[in-house]
């Protein structure tokens, strides 16, 4: 989809039709002209993902840089494989495999085995982008369906984690727990400042805030995704979060621990910002971040699992075609007509 | 159909690939889904179906020319559940381990959709021979594609086959496998394969 969002190809549009407009095109809409194409807003995106990368190798060793590695080039592969097969076009390098890979790579324990990386990276690609009609056909997030897959398929193995610094510098890595899981199992809070840099142990690319901020920004600088989604997303966790806080604040986390913790700003920066799976209409895409950020914050707090950004993010994916469809702005001079 | 007397062994056959029941006819997919997460549990789920098919599938056919059609479904529910009890106490005689990992599937053979598709969609019809073959052929094929998704969800989901550790130490088990998810994962697979195998036939036989 090179579609940018709604706001941007509107502002876009009219400019293009200032006063410099004369001729009149007829044609179906989009009515814009865009410079832009699906490898250039992709490879923006790997450019933003480099910083998250760097800190996971950073904190994780180069055991983190095999993984993002694997899961970039089983993703290709599978892309390519699976588009032979279709005979499609082969897109390989339009980049949005290598961008599954890396968030898929990202959101895997340090640990994690390379096996395991190859076939969460296959089925992201085959099962959640190629089988629904690859780029822009996709209904879920590719990368959140491949680690979901992964969940439900090496549940231990995809919950044991290590400490930051470890890997590939001690003999024995360290297994240690997440902050999220310290919280709720344990009741113990991290430091805010030692989630803010990273410095904990958790997935490979979620742990540190700031090399997500960073990419994240820069994506909005280059225009690329809209505002409301990651700040309704944080927004709302913040919140629910708060909320929780207020009525029980010895129980419950501060709402920046939510924030900053577990997979918040990787999917409120990377995953809920995806073209493809997120709504289009301004009032679509409130509704899908306000209830998606809730339901994140509820699984975490009251839920089973310690993390809840990713099933909050797959649910709310699921319901987008509704929000695109009942949230359709009314067209200038529409006449309302009654539904029969 | 092509032949207006379809020979036994087409009524046979026709259960193993053209109309196998989970994957062509989409039907009994309850049973299909829910208790394959091993070969055993698969065959012995396929045989007391088996069993109640063709007993079921007899009766019905013999006693086609007596049945008021204003009862027959009610009548045709009776009688499955006559043998569908029959298998249930048998199983659990005979083989408790497998009666208890089957649980409530068992009884709800009853309401398998195959055994009243046959019944209503072919024995009603038909005299007690083809009715036999009908119901061994079906038996059969869903016996076996219980088996396949038996099969593929163990390996996967244990590492083993019919209970005989097939994959080494390295396998680390699908644990999906043997979840209702994987059940589903599975079952979309087997019906993509069938009808890829099946639309990749008539292709080469339409068109030679």
């Amino acid at each position: 989809m090179t579609d940018k969002t709604t706001e941007n190809t509107e502002t876009k549009a009219a400019s293009a039709a200032g006063p410099k407009a004369e001729k009149l095109i007829v044609s179906s809409s989009p009515h814009f002209l865009n410079t832009e194409s699906v490898p250039k807003i992709m490879h923006t995106v790997v450019m933003a993902l480099f910083p998250a990368v760097a800190a996971s190798v950073y904190f994780f060793g180069f055991r983190a840089l095999l993984l993002v590695l694997v899961c970039v080039a089983s993703c290709m592969l599978s892309e390519y494989w699976m588009q032979k097969i279709r005979k499609k076009p082969v897109t390989v390098y339009d980049g949005s495999a290598i961008i599954t890979g890396m968030l898929l790579a990202l959101t895997l324990p340090p640990s994690f085995p390379v096996f395991g990386a190859f076939l969460g990276s296959f089925f992201a690609i085959v099962v959640g982008k190629q089988l629904f009609g690859g780029l822009g056909f996709n209904i879920f997030n590719p990368a959140l369906l491949g680690r979901a897959f992964m969940q439900a398929t090496y549940p231990v193995l995809i919950t044991t984690w290590t400490s930051p610094r470890t890997v590939g510098h001690a003999v024995d890595a360290v297994s240690a727990a997440t902050p999220l899981a310290l919280m709720k199992f344990e009741g113990k809070l991290t430091p805010l400042m030692d989630l803010f840099v990273g410095n904990v142990a958790g997935s490979m690319g979620e742990t540190s805030v700031i090399a997500i901020l960073l990419g994240g920004l820069y994506l909005r600088y280059k225009g690329y995704i809209n505002w409301k989604l990651p700040l309704g997303y944080l927004g709302s966790m913040a919140v629910v979060g708060g909320a929780f806080w207020l009525a029980d604040p010895a129980r419950y986390p501060s709402p920046l621990f939510h924030l900053f913790a577990g997979g918040a700003m990787l999917g409120a920066w990377f995953m809920v910002t995806d073209m493809v799976t997120s709504p289009v209409t301004p009032l679509g895409q409130w509704i899908f971040v306000v209830l998606g950020g809730a339901m994140a914050v509820i699984i975490r707090l009251l839920g089973g699992l310690p993390e809840g950004v990713m099933y909050s993010i797959l649910f709310m994916n699921a319901f987008v075609p509704l929000l695109n469809k009942h949230t359709r702005p009314k067209v200038f001079g529409e006449i309302k007509t009654e539904q029969s | 159909m092509v032949d207006n007397t379809p020979t036994l062994w087409y009524e046979f056959k026709k259960g193993l690939w053209q109309d196998i029941p989970p994957f062509r006819l989409v039907l009994g997919t309850c049973p299909t889904l829910a208790v394959t997460n091993s070969v055993i549990n698969g065959v012995a789920m396929g045989l007391a179906t088996l069993f109640v098919l063709i007993c079921s599938n007899l009766i019905v056919s013999a006693i086609r020319k007596y049945v008021a059609s204003q009862v027959r479904i009610a009548l045709y529910v009776v009688i499955i559940a006559l043998f569908v009890t029959l298998a249930d106490m048998f199983l659990a005689a005979m083989f408790p381990p497998i009666s208890k990992a089957l649980g409530p599937y068992v009884p709800l053979i009853v309401v398998n959709c195959i055994l009243l598709g046959r019944a209503e969609g072919f024995a009603q019809k038909n005299p007690v021979m083809p009715s036999l073959m009908d119901a061994l052929g079906i038996g059969i094929g869903f016996t076996l594609s219980l088996a396949v998704m038996g099969g593929i969800r163990e390996m996967l989901g244990f590492g083993s086959f019919v209970n005989f550790k097939l994959l080494g130490e390295w396998f680390e088990p699908w644990i999906v496998m043997i979840l209702p998810a994987g059940a589903f994962l599975v079952f979309g697979g087997l019906v993509a394969l069938v009808n890829y195998i099946s639309h990749r036939k008539t292709a080469a036989g339409t068109n030679p």
